[in-house]
């Protein structure tokens, strides 16, 4: 038996505890890491189809419900957020895109100018999701948005109609907000409230906002959302992450595109 | 001697249900006290960390036992680590794939059972020096009564913070119609610190052998 | 350089380590009987902090991250070793806190002897650990990671600081059996937790 306090024992005794643990733990990540993926890609489409209002927040879908209302209502594309044009699906993998890991990486990103929305870095491209209503003509168009909510960054999808004015949805997915107050947004009754507003004034500037207090319905208040009392922070956050993707900066090029297209 | 222990003998049930209560770790030994106020704001949050807690003490004690008598002195604190931070990796993968929209709110907290002080604290102290199947033993009743603390602080803040009791309303709220005003201040995490100071009390007021001397 | 200051005092005030996020609990309640004992903690704290979330910052980024290790070889370009993160940093993390003992053990021999067994305790300090996760999370870069660590660092010295001299002032007064020491201990961490919201609605 060799001395417990000899170097080399003690060498191996280390090499033997970290071959043992490694094999544990990449055993698990390896084995797992299918499932992972699958639920994060799932959970994605669960929120896009929520923003669009293709599923109720609450009603129980199975995963290959989610999955089968996804494929068969959701075209993917990329648009070149500069230009506001599509870029076309022959040319371009819009589903296997990954706009979050696409604005870290710097070949496929540039800084974003300054904002109040705290966004760093923006995506040369960014996914567009077409809801596509039963006779092909696109319905809904879901945006994903993303910026500095009070303790951290908020992600979401925001759904406008196609005349790229009126709001149809918007879903948080992501947040580090505070449970019951800040948190709140994720609250399908408070995301209810967005619905029917209008994104745009008269003369296409911005004008969505989370005010303190309450706002009237949406012919009367069209821009103008329910604050979350408690929150004001967090409220602000909201308004300018949703204005800054709605601005030249985000989607606003390729809503103009869509707007021209609805006109003709 | 060699007295063959038993598997459920006096022993056994003390190191299982000790500290439960009379030598919790939270209320009592003062460790583990990081998470146990981040993560009681929703019941549901509270129990799948105290599951999770109860596991990695429990595996962790295990293993710990298992290699007590071939461990070199100079590295056992980082051999205990080792073992500690890759049962945890597991429990996250594991989350992970199952029960991923919980995972995200979890996500740092899980990593930090790794620093749990209940975790390296009944691995260095216990586990060390005792066999394998008590010390398994020991792991549960110290993540059982853990959990036991999580659940009952996540209770309160959940009912009261919320007006619902693992999701489901108990107490229904003004904005939903109802009458319940919620409670802010139980959904900041200045609450849990409270709490446990009221659970110290009342312990201690129930137990006056705990109580400091001077 | 706004930016930096932003992090910085969001870090120490803000987002304080132990007054917001409840980390480093245990050394938090454990070590504040005396204010020298807890500046003595909050300095040691401080320093692992500033140098293990840099050093984090750069194993994630060069080794671990999806494509990171495309510079030892290009077959290796496609590999994400992330889930090896926890790992890796408590390492790091352990390594670090070997090196400030024996510093600490040379060159300050009275700090060491105050300090006793919560030097090495450091390495476990949900502090330095949640510092490096959260620099994770975050996306930190390696300037945004130094900044980050020392005020993170800074933030929690700050609180031990403060919890042990009222503390000390606290020894004469008259607290009921079941609360003293630990209980009251957890209601005045709780005070100060609320009384350090008011830095929330700072907006830089």
């Amino acid at each position: 038996m060799p001395r417990l306090d000899s170097t080399g024992y003690t060498v191996m005794f280390a090499t033997g505890v970290s071959v043992a643990c490694a094999l544990l733990v990449a055993s698990a990540a390896v084995g797992l890491r299918d499932r992972q993926e699958v639920n994060a890609q799932l959970y994605k489409q669960k929120n896009v189809l929520l923003a669009a209002s293709l599923v109720k927040p609450g009603q129980a879908v199975s995963s290959a419900e989610v999955q089968a209302i996804f494929d068969r209502s959701i075209r993917v594309r990329a648009v070149d957020l500069k230009t506001g044009q599509l870029l076309p699906e022959d040319k371009f993998d819009a589903k296997g895109y990954d706009q979050r890991k696409a604005r870290n990486d710097p070949a496929q990103s540039r800084a974003a100018p300054a904002n109040d929305a705290q966004v760093a870095r923006l995506p040369n491209y960014g996914t567009v999701y077409q809801v596509q209503g039963a006779d092909q003509r696109v319905e809904q168009l879901v945006l994903p948005i993303e910026g500095m909510g009070m303790w951290g960054t908020v992600y979401g999808f925001l759904s406008l109609d196609r005349d790229g004015n009126t709001v149809r949805g918007l879903t948080f997915y992501e947040q580090k907000e505070t449970p019951g107050l800040g948190g709140e947004i994720a609250n399908p009754k408070w995301q209810a409230l967005w619905v029917g507003r209008k994104a745009y004034d008269a003369s296409w500037a911005p004008q969505l906002a989370v005010i303190k207090g309450q706002a009237g319905p949406p012919q009367n208040d069209p821009h103008h959302v329910d604050g979350l009392s408690g929150a004001t922070i967090t409220s602000n956050g909201i308004t300018r992450v949703v204005r800054f993707w709605l601005s030249d900066q985000g989607y606003a090029p390729y809503l103009k595109t869509v707007r021209g297209q609805e006109k003709s | 001697m060699s007295r063959n222990p038993t598997p459920f003998g006096k022993k056994e049930r003390a190191a299982l249900l000790d500290p439960v209560i009379a030598v919790n770790p939270i209320a009592v030994q003062v460790l583990g006290i990081c998470s146990a106020l981040a993560v009681t704001t929703r019941m549901d949050k509270a129990l799948v960390m105290g599951i999770g807690v109860t596991l990695v003490t429990a595996l962790a004690n295990l293993a710990v036992s298992l290699v007590r008598n071939h461990t070199p002195g100079s590295i056992r604190i980082i051999v205990q680590l080792a073992i500690i931070a890759s049962l945890v990796i597991v429990v996250d993968q594991v989350l992970k794939a199952t029960l991923y929209e919980l995972s995200l709110e979890l996500s740092v907290f899980v990593g930090l059972i790794i620093t749990n002080c209940i975790v390296m604290g009944r691995a260095e102290g216990f586990a060390m020096q005792n066999p394998p199947w008590i010390s398994f033993l020991d792991g549960i009743g110290n993540g059982l009564g853990y959990a036991v603390i999580l659940l009952i602080v996540g209770f309160v803040r959940e009912l009261t913070g919320a007006g619902t009791v693992f999701g489901v309303e108990v107490l229904r709220l003004t904005k939903n119609g109802g009458w319940y005003e919620p409670n802010g201040l139980m959904l900041l995490a200045p609450s849990g610190l409270f709490l446990i100071a009221l659970i110290i009390w009342a312990l201690r007021t129930w137990k006056p052998e705990l109580q400091e001397k001077d | 350089m706004e930016h930096y200051l932003n992090i910085a005092i969001r870090s120490i005030f803000l987002e304080n380590m132990a007054l917001a996020f409840f980390l480093g609990m245990c050394s938090f309640l454990a070590c504040s009987k005396k204010v020298e004992t807890a500046i003595g903690l909050g300095a040691a704290v401080v320093f692992v902090q500033t140098l293990t979330v840099p050093l984090n910052n750069l194993i994630l980024v060069h080794l671990l991250s999806e494509g990171a290790l495309g510079w030892v070889s290009p077959s290796l370009a496609k590999v994400d070793l992330t889930f090896l993160a926890f790992i890796l940093f408590i390492g790091t993390i352990a390594a670090a806190v070997q090196v400030v003992e024996m510093a600490v053990d040379r060159f300050l021999p009275g700090l060491y002897t105050t300090l006793g067994v919560f030097l090495p305790l450091i390495a476990v300090n949900c502090v330095i650990l949640g510092g490096s996760l959260f620099m994770q999370e975050r996306n930190y870069t390696l300037g945004e990671s130094v900044v980050f660590g020392f005020g993170s660092g800074f933030g929690f010295m700050i609180a031990i600081v403060a919890i042990a001299a009222i503390r000390e002032k606290m020894a004469y007064s008259d607290v009921p059996a079941g609360l003293r020491g630990l209980g009251i201990t957890f209601v005045v961490a709780g005070l100060m937790s609320v009384a350090f919201m008011m830095f929330s609605g700072i907006q830089l």
